[in-house]
């Protein structure tokens, strides 16, 4: 029997929805902020429709949308995966090594972790 | 079916899968960085097949070509340089712009497909067509108006006129009730007003909602954007667009509910609007008596010789960007041997999750953040409890019933033997009620700006030591 495409469509919809709330009903609330950041960056995948728009766009309204369209993906994608990876970064088990580009707060914490390490034990 | 297709479709269950991983891999800390690298290299892949397809079909213009690379381009550039410049402080509102993009170039894909199929569309087409438009209508403006709230722009205070919620059941009428009748007669002019009437609701949502609220706004945005891009998947017939859309739809909804849950309210009561919960029941009343104040070499004595300190911030700490003195005053208490650990509750900060980010920004080790379950039996342990700018999840009032916040989930910082908080004024939270805590015997009060007060103790304990 061949099913309808919409009805495959609504399968898979909803068993993503149930693999969604296994996978991130395990997140760690540390990780809250990066992980709307991630899921951020996982819906610019409507880039992918975005950019199907330019080849059936024949006119100039459709030439702007497709334009205004893959703007907004774009924008979506590269921003959301750049700064969750810049967030994550930061998630640190120990206090870094500051570099020099640190901000004078941060190498004054890191600098008295590290003496901290040399007393503790 | 061609073999072309065949592996196309195989390309984009490859992608999906990658996102999948990706998000699996922030289960944890030390992981979560290799799950965005997963999941950037499952959008590589996703974006290299849409090229093939693209090329293999012969059907684009070269003007489509150059509109194309052109707004990749633009838009990538823009958002590679908002990432790259954007204060962890300001996250909130970045994440809300990515919220309003996605959504708005979901609604873009249905509206472009709608205009260019026309009559010839199924009706099944139709409903999720119309279900994208109106979905990332409102995501797109309601997200925008949140990002002003959140950026200052537009006023946070919860923004309401009398008629509001008529105006906002009317849109709500106009765009739902227009778009049914378009699956059975499509016309594009009438398509304008649903978009026109979906944008306005967007708008008319987000203004009577509170800035403390944001956090559940957010989540809810989100998950919005999600179940839009999921839509759009139907509208082309892209599953990669459908399971990415579906995982968005569902960490959007468990972040809501798990925001909504730890300020005490339900979804409907924030996004009906207005002030407090509404309870109309009389408070029981609590303990009063008089506030103890203290200076800050007070405050170095109680933390200086204390064996266990649990710092309990606030979003009065991110708002008076003071995350690196706090850092700063933990690391001098670690250094003598005190053990010092963060207790972080699930609201503190504008979205979920957001004061993590910032204290781990000023280099505090992840381990040292602990969420609000794993911290509460430690407090009957604790020497000193340090509650800086945290108002509303330290009232103790919270476990007698008859008050605004009653039922919600708190930190016990009553438990803890001795309680130091920095706070500039009396003032209320959020709630608007007093805080029991404050009168608490075991209570000291330190009444300065979070930044100048964490400086002068750091000082203070300094002296103090040698």
């Amino acid at each position: 029997m061949q099913y309808p495409a919409l009805l495959v469509d609504v399968t898979i919809f909803v068993l993503a929805l149930w693999v969604g709330f296994e996978v991130i009903s395990k997140v760690p609330a540390t990780l809250h902020t990066p992980l709307m950041s991630a899921a951020n960056s996982i819906h610019g995948i409507v880039l992918a429709g975005a950019m199907l728009i330019a080849v059936t766009a024949n006119n100039a309204v459709g030439y702007v949308i497709a334009f205004i369209a893959a703007a907004f993906a774009a924008a979506n994608v590269v921003g959301g995966y750049v700064v969750t990876g810049r967030m994550l970064k930061m998630f640190k088990r120990r206090p870094a090594i500051p570099s020099p580009g640190d901000a004078p707060a941060a190498v004054n914490a890191a600098a008295n972790g590290s003496s901290r390490k040399g007393t503790a034990t | 079916m061609s073999v072309f297709d065949w592996v196309i479709q195989l390309i984009y269950v490859l992608a999906a899968s990658c996102f999948v991983l990706g998000l699996h891999l922030m289960n944890n800390p030390a992981t979560a960085r290799r799950g965005n690298q997963v999941s950037t290299s499952g959008m590589a892949t996703a974006v290299a097949a849409t090229l093939a397809i693209i090329v293999h079909g012969h059907g684009i213009t070269t003007t489509g070509w150059i509109v194309m690379i052109a707004g990749a381009l633009v838009g990538g550039g823009a958002g590679m340089y908002a990432a790259r410049t954007v204060q962890m402080t300001a996250m909130p509102q970045l994440v809300s712009m990515f919220n309003a993009v996605g959504g708005g170039a979901a609604a873009l894909v249905a509206i472009h497909d709608y205009m260019h199929a026309g009559a010839t569309v199924s009706a099944s087409t139709s409903v999720t067509t119309l279900l994208d438009v109106i979905i990332g209508s409102v995501t797109f403006s309601g997200s925008i108006i949140a990002a002003g709230k959140l950026q200052g722009v537009i006023n946070s205070a919860p923004v309401t006129f009398p008629g509001a919620r008529l105006i906002n059941m009317t849109l709500a009428v106009v765009a739902i009730g227009l778009g049914a009748y378009l699956i059975a007669s499509p016309s594009a002019a009438l398509l304008t007003i649903v978009i026109v009437a979906a944008l306005a609701f967007g708008v008319s949502m987000v203004m009577p909602i509170g800035g403390a609220d944001m956090p559940v706004v957010i989540s809810l945005l989100n998950a919005f954007t999600g179940t839009a891009v999921a839509m759009a998947g139907f509208v082309i017939g892209n599953w990669a667009l459908i399971i990415a859309g579906a995982l968005v739809g569902a960490s959007g909804g468990i972040l809501t509910k798990l925001m909504a849950d730890a300020m005490n309210r339900s979804i409907r009561n924030i996004i009906v609007g207005g002030f407090g919960t509404g309870d109309s029941v009389a408070a029981i009343a609590g303990p009063t008596g008089s506030v103890r104040s203290i200076d800050a070499d007070d405050a170095a004595i109680q933390l200086a010789y204390a064996s266990k300190v649990i710092i309990v911030p606030g979003y009065g700490l991110a708002a008076a960007q003071a995350q690196h003195e706090v850092a700063a005053l933990a690391e001098l208490l670690e250094s003598r041997g005190i053990d010092v650990s963060y207790a972080i509750h699930p609201v503190a900060g504008r979205m979920p999750g957001h004061m993590n980010v910032l204290l781990a920004e000023a280099n505090v080790p992840y381990p040292l953040l602990k969420e609000m379950d794993e911290i509460n039996p430690e407090f009957a342990r604790t020497d000193v409890a340090l509650v800086i700018g945290a108002n509303d999840v330290t009232n103790p009032a919270a476990r007698r019933p008859g008050t605004a916040i009653s039922g919600m989930p708190i930190l016990d910082v009553d438990q803890a033997k001795s309680i130091i908080v920095i706070k500039r004024s009396m003032g209320h939270g959020y709630a608007g009620i007093d805080n029991e805590l404050y009168v608490d015997p075991k209570t000291s009060m330190y009444f300065a700006d979070a930044k100048k007060a964490l400086t002068e103790m750091t000082a203070a304990v300094k002296t103090l030591v040698g």
